[in-house]
């Protein structure tokens, strides 16, 4: 759907924001980006979307260049910007409305009573923009951007300043649009929300691509397991015949945790011949759990590792 | 591009978004310009006009109707085009504007067509309460229409290239301050050019309003300090270097696309 190639940005004051970055995004998924502040998302969205222009690569949008075929691009591309920016003194209506004739579409209430609704922004439908709170106005940049109808909706940081509660609802209405067929990208800082909806990850550091990957690809792939034995009798010390195995320590001797690759084959023999040779020490075990590392912790070994 | 090309929707949704937004301050936006005006009339063409003599033939409260209106139209075209692209330049909200499928005409029209139909309103308006307070005739109304319709574009690109070029409240209210006034009240608003002594008469021949002034008046009456074709052609060299500008903006991106 978005082919982003050789992109770099280099701003007036010489400060390299892209370097050299290479990315598709596919028809229909929903991407998030993630990276620490000053990473270039915001900067890389912006080059996509025409706010700002690249210093050299190209950007296609549905293969329409965003620079050449401009017009064709953009109709397709719906933004929620970072920043909350708004013209305090319109109601949400006309605002909302306004988005959809920019973009050249005739207008149809039908469409942005449902995009309101779907945003419980309705009933602030007469409200002048300043009256509304901080999580309304996010929303109703939400509602502009979707006023339109885009393919491809961009969301930059949209949960960032919302509650907990709302927050979940707004993961509702991304699902049902990529339900529909919207290509959705975020950017965020919290890593539940790409863990939670993301299709793939991509992590950007310092302008660069770091990584691009199938969510459930990277958790497997970079996500250690631990299993945990708590036993019935603590030890002092890992007794010698269970040397061979990856053994620590833990809870003053109650446990034992055994960290392990889940994707590697042999792993799933050595559990058995792990939980042999505990049988033959006559070590008791009470119970037993495992852990998988969530993205949070790949991702901050990961930002971490390149540093 | 062709006419054919013009995405009108874009156009239309800017431009009556932005008469919208003046119709809610539609009360300081109209009033304030009318009271003034009609200040200048009290003032200059009853109270002093009584003691001075005709002007080319003319009362002096019908001289000066054609400058008012043109200082009226000058720097509401720069007010009204300047404020309109640099309020949301200011609070971001131009980011919509600038990711819309929207040529750089198409903008250009939204803003600039609005900000031009503002001032042409009030420039009608204060025509009618001119003639409140002085009689006055048009004798070239066509040219007449013309002088305003393209002063006031020419104003407003004006307006939209200080818009654009301001990075502050300071620097918008400036321009208007600083050059805009000075040079309507010495472009010949109150005066005919041959009253002055002959080397103020060269140095205001510099002043480009002094041309729109000329120009509008011999509209009306048929009089003017330099030839009217003079004017017209001062005019259209007005519109095409600030055309020009409003290209060079929007080819760099300056201010506009880092
Ligand atoms: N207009 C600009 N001129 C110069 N430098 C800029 C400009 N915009 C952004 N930058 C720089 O580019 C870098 C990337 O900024 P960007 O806004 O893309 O980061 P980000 O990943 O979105 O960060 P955050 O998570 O804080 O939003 C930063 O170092 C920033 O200072
Ligand atoms: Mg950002």
């Amino acid at each position: 759907m978005i082919r982003v190639e050789g992109l770099s940005k280099t701003f007036a004051g010489g400060f390299q924001a892209l370097k050299d970055v290479d990315l598709t995004i596919r028809r229909g998924e929903i991407f998030a980006l993630l990276g620490p502040n000053g990473a270039g998302k915001t900067t890389l969205i912006s080059v996509i979307c025409g706010l700002v222009n690249a210093s050299r690569g190209r950007v296609l949008v549905d293969d329409h260049d965003n620079v050449r075929d401009y017009r064709a691009a953009r109709r397709l591309i719906g933004l929620v910007p970072q920043e909350l920016t708004n013209e305090a003194f319109t109601t949400v209506w006309d605002t909302v409305s306004f988005s959809r004739g920019l973009f050249g579409k005739p207008g149809d209430p039908a469409h942005i009573e449902r995009v309101l609704r779907a945003l419980t922004l309705w009933d602030k439908r007469h409200n002048r923009l300043l009256e509304l709170s901080g999580g309304m106005k996010r929303r109703v940049l939400i509602a502009k951007a979707l006023s339109h109808e885009p393919q491809v909706l961009f969301l930059d940081e949209p949960t960032a300043g919302v509650d907990v509660e709302l927050r979940r609802e707004m993961w509702e209405v991304v699902r049902a649009l990529r339900a529909e067929g919207v290509t959705i990208i975020l950017t965020t800082h919290y890593i539940e929300e790409a863990e939670e909806m993301a299709d793939r990850i991509g992590v950007i550091r310092a302008g660069e691509i770091v990584l691009v990957e199938e969510k459930h690809a990277l958790m497997r792939k970079l996500g250690s397991k631990e299993l945990t034995l708590h036993l019935h009798e603590p030890l002092d010390s890992v007794p010698p015949a269970l040397a061979g195995h990856a053994l620590a320590l833990a809870e003053e001797g109650h446990a034992l945790v055994y960290t392990y690759d889940a994707t590697s084959e042999q792993d799933g023999s050595s559990i058995s011949g792990l939980l042999a040779d505990l049988e033959a020490v006559g070590l008791r075990v009470k119970d037993l759990h495992t852990r998988q590392s969530s993205l949070e912790d790949i991702f901050v070994s990961l930002v971490r590792e390149r540093r | 591009m062709s006419i054919k090309n013009l995405n009108l929707q874009s156009v239309k949704t800017l431009y009556l978004a932005e008469m919208a937004r003046s119709l809610r301050t539609v009360l300081q936006s109209i009033v304030s310009p009318v009271i003034s005006t009609s200040l200048y009339f009290v003032v200059f063409g009853a109270a002093i006009g009584t003691r001075i003599s005709e002007v080319d033939g003319v009362s002096y409260g019908a001289f000066i109707v054609p400058g008012l209106i043109m200082l009226m139209l000058l720097t509401q075209s720069v007010s009204n085009a300047s404020f309109g692209i640099f309020f949301p330049r200011f609070s971001g909200s131009i980011y919509e504007i600038l990711s819309a499928p929207m040529s750089y005409v198409e903008i250009v029209l939204g803003y600039v067509g609005a900000a031009a139909t503002k001032s042409l309103i009030l420039g009608a308006i204060v025509l009618v309460t001119a003639r409140l307070f002085v009689p006055y005739s048009i004798d070239h109304p066509a040219m007449m229409v013309l002088f305003l319709v393209l002063t006031a574009v020419t104003f407003s690109l004006l307006g939209f290239i200080i818009g654009i070029w301001a990075d502050g409240f300071e620097k918008l209210q400036l321009v208007p301050l600083l050059v805009i006034t000075p040079l309507t009240f010495l472009g010949g608003t109150f005066y005919s050019i041959d009253m002055l002594p002959p080397f103020w008469q060269a140095v205001t021949l510099a002043n480009p309003v002094v041309y729109l002034v000329s120009g509008f008046r011999w509209s009306f009456y048929g009089i003017s300090d330099v030839s009217p074709l003079v004017s017209l052609a001062m005019i259209l060299l007005f519109l095409g270097a600030a055309l020009a500008v409003v290209a060079w903006i929007f080819k760099t991106g300056y201010r506009l696309k880092p």
